[in-house]
């Protein structure tokens, strides 16, 4: 006898705000009836903290930091112990997204030491015999427009081989004299990064240029802290020897769950940065590093 | 018994002698009619006057077979098909001719469909669909617009590779793929893209592909396609999404630079499939509710369509390689139609300016290319973002003479001017989007910047490729001057000067001009020294030459051709171009007697010197000629070449030839001989066929042909004279006689054989031609014991017997008019084929012999008669020969006689099983009806003999008792007639069967 449980939430992108309700149905299908002890369905939020693997060691001291902290919580029952007649039976439900307390929602965010989820769950309880039957969903939640107007603040760049730090050499490097803009490093997160650059010379063949997205997360608390700069996306803008003196443009679509709005809270953090990559052909890697401060309109 | 007389046909004497028809008289109906089987005197003209149909007004509206199907009704029968067809004879609808259209009368379900929503749709204000009709006119791109599928096969023949090709993918696709678990954190960045490149190359996309062919690249290329489709249909859309970037991303590989145009076409290809799929995919989300309208909006499409097509965005837009995600987010480019109004206009100059990343030229010239093809198919009224793209094209332009681009050319060794063509394909696009029902000010501009860049010589092709000829050819003399000033090392100039010729083959510079652009143009033409370039050139002038000058110039263009290819055997490489020129001048010159005064088109076709290929040329100049060729001609100048060109189709033929060249060579060689005629000099036409059968021996048809125009030719000349030849005359058409005669026995099939010398006779005979016709007449009949049992017809293999059993009636028909030979015995020929016909070798078990004997009878009858039922005028038939004498006239009863009893034994041997039984009934009916028709039935015995025979033949049952009523009616009806009264007793005397 076979029976399949379906969560289906009412908005095809399963975005939701502080303060609406997710609504959506629970769906049943069984070719006979069925016997069961009783349906709950469950909504949580969680912030899950990880620590980097080079800072376990240190972190072990007040490994009670990084427990997972609870945004929201709520349950409710479904259904009473009893019979579901065979076939589809579909069970609408409602959860209003209210938070207890001055807790605040934050924006869905999928990373790699920070991980801010929001779940519904459903489960079936039976009888000794058969399974239990549970089903997860996952739900997005965008936090609350920011009030303030964001102002973009443009940057201009200019790369020589005077600009650069961190080098061996200097003297062996190749003349090159590359310039250009960020429209905003206060970006808006549902509209793309852009911007412009420019290879004004170069004595060696350009061989790619790209855009590095990164995000830095801090976990820990006053006590200390682990902070870890990891890649998200790299978007080749160039490739080859491009023509010089032509503006070649930077465009770059925030990727959906792996960015979010800059997060700064008592326990971890979440900021982003963006580097422009430029490869020589000769396999030098010229980095120049822009923070942005991501929010939502 | 009478023998003839075997003086001079010897070889014949043991045909034509006496009957040796056997006159057994064993069977039991013989002793009533022997000596009885006489024919009843006719009166043919009586007969004939009764026999016309009463005029009987025709109405009109009238049933006839021919008249179109008429549909009575409609309505009452919605959709049934079976009832629309029926036909009627009502006069007052005239309406539907054609049955179809009238079948789908309001029945057929699409045409409801569409009234119904038509109806539904509320009623639009003029403006409003005024609107409407501009946005949709935007929308489209018209009919004028080559499409792309018009140039790909083109680029896949031009750009070819000997070189080795490689196919190579590598894993990392996405840029962002998952957030790696938090688990796998422990393990070390290094080790974990190894396991994701590991991953990846289970799923086969990490592959080198080397050493491959140009053939084996492209059915890679296929199999991807394939395997896109087949993914997609499995359901595995981020797998169709991988390969479909890794197709894109060999793009980026330049690496056998010769084949990089016919790369993009495979790979776009792949790429246009897949913008299909995502667009009909997410196209089918939107069916519930309802079909999205033609004209929907963004407002129209649901949520979770919107979703799915947000969700490929967002993919696409993490892919990490530039090229890949330019090309695919092209490829799906009308997708944003779901998502937005202004999506497509915002996204076009956004991937135009990424393009600007694509550092190799070549590349970016493709890529924009592309961009240009989906946008026109999109949004063919945006031009600035095609603007856009010439413009950055150009300003990139400087690159190919740059460092990167110059490297790659030597260590690929690749000449400039070859590199330069590569880019052709792709910039003769982006310039004919932008050229496209462009206003003549933009051309104008671009024509500028073009002039501003150096007079770029790649540039002024594409110009003159892409913008509309008569554009071009407006400024013809302008783009010469252009030309001229262009370097020389860059582009070849021939190029150029073809690219313009094109323009001017279909679009008419100023007409002052033309003989000056001639002119310019032909001085640079004849100094290309690799005869390859040169005709590839000249051939594109040619029509140019024959569109608006005579034949002077064309001839001096033709020459030139001469002496550019003869040397070294150049035609040798280059017989599609001059297969061309011949074409391009036939479809000019229509006057053949023009076209062959031309000092230089014979020595022309000689250049042909491959045996297919001349052919093939000979077989178009036939075609041409059969075509527009509307008189008769006899210019010795005409005939001359054509008998040239028609020789060398029939020397082509040989034994290896297959039978449908061979007819429709023929035909065409026939067509030429239809359309020479020398008036009245009746000799110089038999000359020409003389002439003609000597060159064309090989195809039958045609001698068949050439007799019957001989045949013509002598009845044309009977026609002249009236009837009465003189002297002269009379030997010119023995001698069109002797031409037949001599023709005939040449061909191999035995029907054509024997039809033409049946055909070839009655026109001697016409002609008074006695002995002649008795000739032909002769040689029929001594040729019918080689007629096969069976013959093939259209390749599958028939009895005979019946096209034989034909060809005797006709040939008995004939023989009435025949006058005896004085030399010979009575019914000399008469006797001849009936011996023949007792001696064929028949199919077993069949009448044919015995129906031959039974139709003979008519003839022996009409022979008897005091005047023909027909004569030929100025030939004395036997009618007059004999003049009733009773010697001859028993002699005919003694033939009848012996038929009769001929026929009856065989009706005798017949009988026993059905099928048998129902033979001889037929026969016994066939034979009786004879009797009745033309014997004397006053005589007892003959009328007891046709009783016999009717009841012979309802013995058994297997008679049509309608055709036996109506044959009574018949008699009954006769009987009436005042000497034919005696037949009312017959009539009493057939018993109808009744039916049990």
């Amino acid at each position: 006898m076979s029976v399949t449980l379906d969560i289906r939430l009412k908005r095809a992108n399963k975005v939701y705000r502080e303060g609406e309700t997710v609504a959506g149905v629970i769906v049943l299908v069984c070719k006979e009836p069925l016997q069961h002890h009783g349906i709950t369905l469950s909504l949580e939020g969680l912030v899950n903290l990880q620590l980097s693997s080079k800072s376990v060691g240190v972190f072990e001291a007040f490994y009670n930091s990084v427990k997972p902290i609870q945004l929201i919580s709520s349950n409710i029952e479904v259904a009473k112990a009893g019979k579901i007649p065979g076939g589809k039976t579909e069970i609408p439900f409602e959860f209003p997204l209210h938070t207890k307390g001055n807790k605040v929602l934050y924006e869905t965010y999928h990373g790699v030491f920070v991980n801010i989820q929001y779940t519904l769950r459903c489960d079936m309880k039976r009888s000794l015999l058969a399974k239990d039957l549970s089903r997860n969903c996952e739900f997005i939640v965008h936090c609350q427009p920011q009030k303030a107007k964001v102002v973009p603040t443009p940057v201009n760049f200019t790369i020589t081989p005077d600009t650069l730090q961190n080098i061996r050499e200097r003297n062996l490097l190749p003349k090159f004299l590359i310039r250009g803009h960020l429209d905003a490093t206060n970006c808006v997160i549902s509209q793309p990064l852009t911007g412009e650059v420019v290879v004004e010379n170069s004595d060696v063949p350009i061989k790619s240029i790209e855009l590095q997205l990164v995000r830095v997360e801090t976990c820990g608390c006053a006590e200390g802290y682990a902070r870890d700069a990891t890649e998200i996306q790299n978007i080749q803008i160039a490739e080859g020897d491009v023509c010089h003196g032509l503006s070649i443009p930077i465009y770059m679509i925030f990727p959906r769950l792996f960015t979010c709005p800059t997060l700064e809270t008592t326990n971890f953090k979440v900021e982003f940065e963006v580097n422009v990559v430029v490869v020589l052909h000769d396999d030098h890697l010229i980095t120049e590093n822009f923070p942005l401060k991501l929010c939502r309109l | 018994g009478q023998s003839g007389p075997s003086s001079c046909y010897s070889q014949w004497s043991h045909i034509f002698m006496a009957p040796r028809l056997s006159t057994r008289n064993s069977s039991w109906e013989m002793k009533f009619y022997f000596s009885v089987a006489r024919s009843r005197g006719r009166y043919y003209e009586g007969e004939l006057q009764r026999c016309r149909p009463e005029a009987a007004p025709v109405e009109f509206g009238d049933y006839h077979p021919l008249k179109p199907i008429m549909v009575t009704d409609t309505k009452t029968r919605r959709g049934t098909r079976k009832g629309s067809t029926s036909s009627s004879s009502s006069s007052s609808s005239s309406v539907p001719p054609d049955p179809l259209s009238s079948m789908l009368d309001g029945t057929d379900p699409l045409s409801m469909f569409a009234a119904a929503s038509a109806s539904e749709t509320p009623v639009m204000s003029h403006s409003d669909l005024g609107r409407k009709r501009k946005e949709k006119e935007e929308e489209v791109v018209g009919p004028d617009f080559e499409p792309w599928s018009a140039k790909r096969g083109e680029i896949l023949a031009r750009f070819t590779t000997t070189e080795k090709l490689s196919i190579v993918t590598n894993s990392p696709v996405f840029s962002v793929g998952k957030a790696p678990s938090p688990g796998s954190s422990a393990v070390s960045e290094k080790v974990r893209t190894r396991l994701e490149e590991l991953d990846d190359l289970e799923e086969g996309s990490q592959r080198e592909l080397l050493n491959l062919s140009q053939q084996d690249y492209a059915n890679r290329i296929e199999e991807l396609n394939q395997s896109l489709k087949e993914a997609w249909a499995s359901d595995q859309k981020v797998k169709a999404l991988k390969i479909v970037i890794q197709c894109s991303k060999l793009l980026s590989d330049t690496s056998v630079i010769q084949f990089y145009p016919s790369k993009f076409v495979l790979i776009t290809d792949i790429l246009d499939t897949f913008g299909r799929l995502v667009y009909d995919r997410i196209w089918t989300m939107c069916l519930d509710p309802r079909p999205l309208p033609d004209s929907f909006t963004a407002e129209d499409v649901n949520d979770t369509a919107k979703e799915t097509c947000l969700n490929w965005f967002f993919k696409i837009a993490s892919i990490r390689e530039l090229l890949p995600r330019l090309y695919v987010e092209a490829a799906i480019l009308k997708c944003n139609r779901f998502l937005n109004r202004s999506g497509i206009q915002e996204t076009l100059p956004r991937l135009t300016a990424m393009i600007r990343g694509i550092g190799d030229p070549l590349v970016a010239a493709y890529a924009r290319a592309y961009l240009c093809r989906v946008g026109m198919e999109v949004a063919p009224h945006r031009k600035d973002s095609l603007n856009r793209n010439f413009f950055d094209l150009l300003s990139t332009f400087k690159q190919i003479s740059g460092d990167s681009v110059q490297k790659q050319l030597v260590v690929q060794r690749v000449e400039v001017p070859e590199y330069l063509t590569l880019y052709s394909p792709a910039i003769n696009w982006i310039l004919q989007c932008i050229a496209y029902r462009a206003p003549e000010p933009l051309l104008t501009e671009m024509m500028e910047r073009c002039k501003k860049l150096g007079n770029n010589a790649l540039l002024l092709n594409s110009v003159m490729r892409a913008f509309r000829p008569e554009f071009v050819a407006a400024r013809a003399t302008d783009f010469i001057g252009m030309i001229k000033d262009c370097d020389e090392a860059g582009f070849p100039k021939h190029l150029l000067f073809g690219s313009l010729g094109r323009s001017l083959a279909c679009a008419d510079p100023p007409e002052i001009e033309r003989l000056t652009i001639l002119n310019e143009a032909w001085k640079v033409i004849t100094k290309v020294r690799s005869p390859q370039d040169y005709i590839n050139c000249a051939e594109i002038w040619v029509e140019f030459t024959c569109r608006h000058f005579t034949k002077r110039e064309i001839n001096t263009v033709l020459a030139d051709i001469i002496k550019h290819m003869t040397p070294d055997r150049a035609f040798e490489d280059a017989y599609p171009q001059l297969q061309s020129v011949i074409r391009k001048i036939l479809t000019y010159v229509h006057d053949f007697s023009v076209l062959f005064s031309m000092e230089r088109f014979l020595p022309f076709l000689d250049m042909f010197q491959k045996d297919s290929v001349r052919v093939e040329v000979c077989r178009s100049i036939m075609e041409v000629f059969i075509k527009h060729q509307v008189e008769l001609t006899k210019d010795p100048v005409i005939l001359n070449a054509m008998l040239h060109i028609c020789k060398t189709m029939h020397d082509s033929v040989n034994a290896l030839t297959l039978e449908d060249e061979k007819r429709s060579l023929s035909l065409l060689i026939i067509g030429f001989i239809r359309m020479v005629s020398f008036g009245r000099d009746f000799e110089q036409q038999l000359s020409f066929c003389v002439e003609a059968r000597a060159t064309f021996c090989n195809l039958e048809p045609v001698l068949v042909q050439l007799i019957h125009t001989v045949n013509q030719l002598a009845m044309e000349t009977r026609r002249v004279m009236r009837g009465s030849h003189s002297r002269k005359t009379a030997a010119f058409v023995r001698a069109c006689a002797a031409y037949s005669y001599i023709t005939i026995p040449s061909l191999s099939s035995i029907f054509t054989r024997l039809s033409l010398y049946l055909l070839s006779g009655q026109v001697a005979l016409a002609n008074q031609c006695l002995s002649q016709a008795d000739a032909f007449l002769k040689a029929a009949v001594s040729i019918l014991p080689e007629v096969p049992r069976s013959i093939s017809v259209e390749g599958k293999l028939r009895s005979s017997e019946s096209f034989l059993l034909d060809f005797i009636n006709n040939f008995l028909a004939t023989l009435l008019v025949v006058p005896d030979h004085p030399e010979h015995g009575v019914l000399y020929l008469v006797r001849g084929l009936l011996n023949m016909v007792q001696d064929y070798t028949w199919e077993d078990n069949s009448d044919a012999k015995v129906r031959v004997y039974v139709s003979a009878l008519p003839l022996l009858a009409a022979m008897s008669q005091e005047t023909y039922i027909y004569s030929i005028s100025k030939v004395d038939s036997n009618e007059t020969l004999y003049g009733g004498d009773p010697k001859f006239l028993s002699e005919l009863n003694r033939l009848c006689e012996t038929l009769i009893g001929q026929i009856l034994d065989h009706l005798k041997t017949l009988g026993g099983d059905e099928h048998s039984t129902r033979r001889q009934g037929t026969l016994a009916f066939s034979l009786f009806g004879v009797l009745l028709a033309h014997g004397d039935l006053r005589n007892n015995k003959l009328s007891q003999l046709a009783v016999n025979l009717w009841n012979l033949s309802h013995k058994h049952g297997y008679c049509d008792t309608r055709v036996s009523v109506r044959t009574l009616e018949y008699i009954k009806h006769q009987a009436q007639q005042p000497d034919m009264t005696h037949l009312s007793d017959t009539a009493q005397r057939l018993a109808l069967q009744s039916r049990t």
